[in-house]
């Protein structure tokens, strides 16, 4: 039998077969329902933005994505976020939900190194790289759509 | 402007597809939320992000994949309306709700609660 | 005096003896099987600090503090501190070293800290001129997932091969002589990286580490796994031992008669989420609580460590690892 201990590639290859693999019946299924339940519910506070605060329905966005960021931020500072999306996955990070856990989380979690440099620079630490490349995206984008 | 069932249907298949990348890849999540940021802005830049906001209504609009989208409309807007340098001005026009809300909510609730771990 | 054996490792002639001991823990690993031995279980993560990092301290301090006490021994007869944690420039064991206030040697195995704390006790007081070493390792689940992974409110979905930082501390008194289970030798272990990159399959990047030291230390020493009651890793997980079974088997070991993973021991299964525990205190408070008061009359003790850092593996960089083996007696079968 060969010795894996001088053979990375074999061992690697063992490694990847002793993986449990996840259940992705259950992962997909349980993304699926709370990603579209969140959505769900997010066209439900958007309604009402639109009867009952006179808001015109392509303006309508603005309130309903803050309103789902602040309750995306309140499970966040309550602990409540991280034991749904633990099991919800991508059904909670994709959705705007998810945007605001990866802030409020690094805003709590940094709070002790000081409001200035812990909230302050670390804030967007996990959130970042998505406003990044969004903004990048867009001029590259612009750019084209611009010169044809 | 999209039904309850569309919103559940379209919002819960981008989740899906971002969960299939979560457990057959090894990619991290941020790495995903970019891929699927970037997928928005393009398909914007097609024009094929609006119909599907139309047809799904929040389905299409809160899902991450918006957040691009937007960003390119916006810039996309103001180039038509003042010109190339519309492209920088525009850029952030109609993601400032989102941005400006994530930094208020993640201060304040920085301010009162802390972390449990 | 300590005296080379093979190629790697060490027996300690005059047997050290460990005269006391100590287990402090968070909520979580006090209601698992090993709590009802644990001498203090604090009820929550934040254990009424200002910091996840203070709470580790605390727990640190306390379980020297009782080590001490159950050892009979005062602090400024102390001749030694040597301790480690998981946190950059192992903070929480310098700040522990200030309260203990004796001389410190501050030490860095990741999870194998356990065991080369215990070795560097015995060698200091085999022959080293040392009366009594106190050795300690502290790991806590907030401290490791913010330095290391994300932060601790952040919605991450761990894959099923992911481990569970263990919260506790430990602490253990080296003693030249007294009554209590005996160091006999020890086995340094050898840097391995077998290319696993994952920072989430610690358990298949430590394997080849435990494989190697167990391997040599049975070579060095002549024995079987049979003449251990019990051998432990610290913290593979159920990815990397069943990894460290396959690896020995083919090595012509048997290790599946007396061969368990600290990791996998010290949840319960009800509490146990994907692979197991992992965490410097992982393999100590097992040992400690658990495995001292079993009636064993021998036992060997793998901590097992991976090397890395969070830039080294956001800079693609693989995950080397490290493992320690010692071996402890206890006479008369026992406490």
């Amino acid at each position: 039998m060969k010795n894996l201990l001088r053979d990375p590639k074999a061992y690697q290859e063992l490694a990847e077969q002793k993986k449990p693999r996840p259940n992705l019946a259950k992962n997909l299924f349980t993304a699926f329902v709370v990603g579209g339940a969140i959505c769900t519910l997010g066209q439900f506070i958007q309604n009402i933005y639109i009867k009952y605060f006179n808001f015109a329905p392509d303006r309508a966005g603005d309130p309903t994505t803050a309103t789902m960021i602040f309750i995306g931020g309140l499970l966040t500072a309550t602990g409540v976020f991280d034991k749904i999306a633990r099991h919800a996955g991508a059904g909670t990070a994709v959705p705007v939900t998810g945007f605001a856990n990866s802030i409020v989380s690094a805003a709590l979690e940094f709070k002790r190194e000081g409001f200035v440099l812990g909230v302050g620079s670390k804030m967007f630490a996990l959130a970042g790289s998505v406003i990044v490349f969004g903004v990048v995206t867009a001029f590259v984008v612009g750019l084209i759509s611009a010169l044809l | 402007m999209g039904s309850y069932l569309t919103a559940f249907l379209v919002g819960g298949l981008i989740c899906l597809i971002g969960q299939l990348l979560f457990d057959l890849t090894s990619w991290t999540p941020a790495h995903v939320l970019v891929l699927l940021v970037v997928a928005g802005g393009i398909l914007g830049g097609l024009g094929l992000y609006e119909p599907l906001i139309k047809f799904a209504g929040a389905g299409a609009t809160i899902p991450i994949s918006s957040f691009g989208n937007a960003l390119v409309k916006g810039a996309m807007a103001e180039a038509a309306q003042s010109g190339p340098i519309g492209i920088l001005t525009g850029i952030f026009e109609l993601t400032s709700a989102g941005i400006t809300a994530s930094i208020i909510f993640g201060f304040f609730f920085a301010l009162l609660f802390d972390p449990k771990g | 005096m300590a005296m080379k054996v093979g190629s790697q490792t060490f027996t300690f002639p005059s047997r050290p003896v460990l005269t006391g001991w100590a287990t402090v823990s968070g909520p979580k690993e006090g209601q698992g099987p090993a709590g009802a031995y644990f001498d203090k279980i604090f009820p929550d993560l934040t254990m009424q600090q200002k910091s996840f990092e203070k709470a580790e301290q605390l727990m640190m301090i306390t379980a020297v503090e009782i080590a001490l006490e159950k050892g009979g021994v005062a602090k400024d007869a102390v001749d030694v501190f040597v301790a480690g944690d998981l946190l950059n420039q192992i903070i929480i064991s310098g700040y522990s070293a200030l309260k203990v206030g004796a001389p410190y040697l501050g030490i860095y195995g990741a999870c194998s800290s356990f065991c080369e704390g215990l070795f560097l006790g015995g060698l200091l007081v085999d022959g080293g001129g040392a009366q009594y070493v106190v050795a300690a390792t502290s790991s806590h689940n907030c401290t490791a997932e913010r330095q290391f992974r994300y932060p601790t409110e952040y919605g991450a979905q761990l894959p099923p091969w992911a481990q569970h930082t263990v919260t506790g501390a430990a602490a253990v008194v080296v003693a030249a002589r007294g009554s209590g289970p005996v160091l006999e030798l020890a086995t340094v272990g050898k840097v391995m990286d077998l290319g696993i990159k994952d920072p989430y399959n610690m358990g298949a990047a430590m394997a080849p580490a435990a494989a190697d030291t167990i391997f040599t230390h049975l070579a060095d020493t002549g024995r079987q796994p049979g003449d251990y009651d019990l051998i432990v890793t610290g913290d593979l997980g159920r990815v990397g031992r069943e990894l460290l079974v396959e690896l020995a088997l083919r090595q012509g070991h048997d290790l599946s008669a007396n061969y368990r993973d600290c990791g996998e021991i010290i949840y319960s299964r009800e509490q146990t989420e994907n692979a197991g525990a992992s965490g410097c205190a992982c393999s100590a408070l097992v040992t400690l609580g658990l495995l001292f008061n079993q009636n064993y009359r021998r036992i060997l003790v793998v901590a097992t460590g991976a090397l890395h850092s969070p830039t080294s593996c956001q800079q693609g960089d693989s995950i080397p690892a490290i493992a320690h083996a010692v071996s402890i007696e206890f006479p008369k079968g026992g406490q």
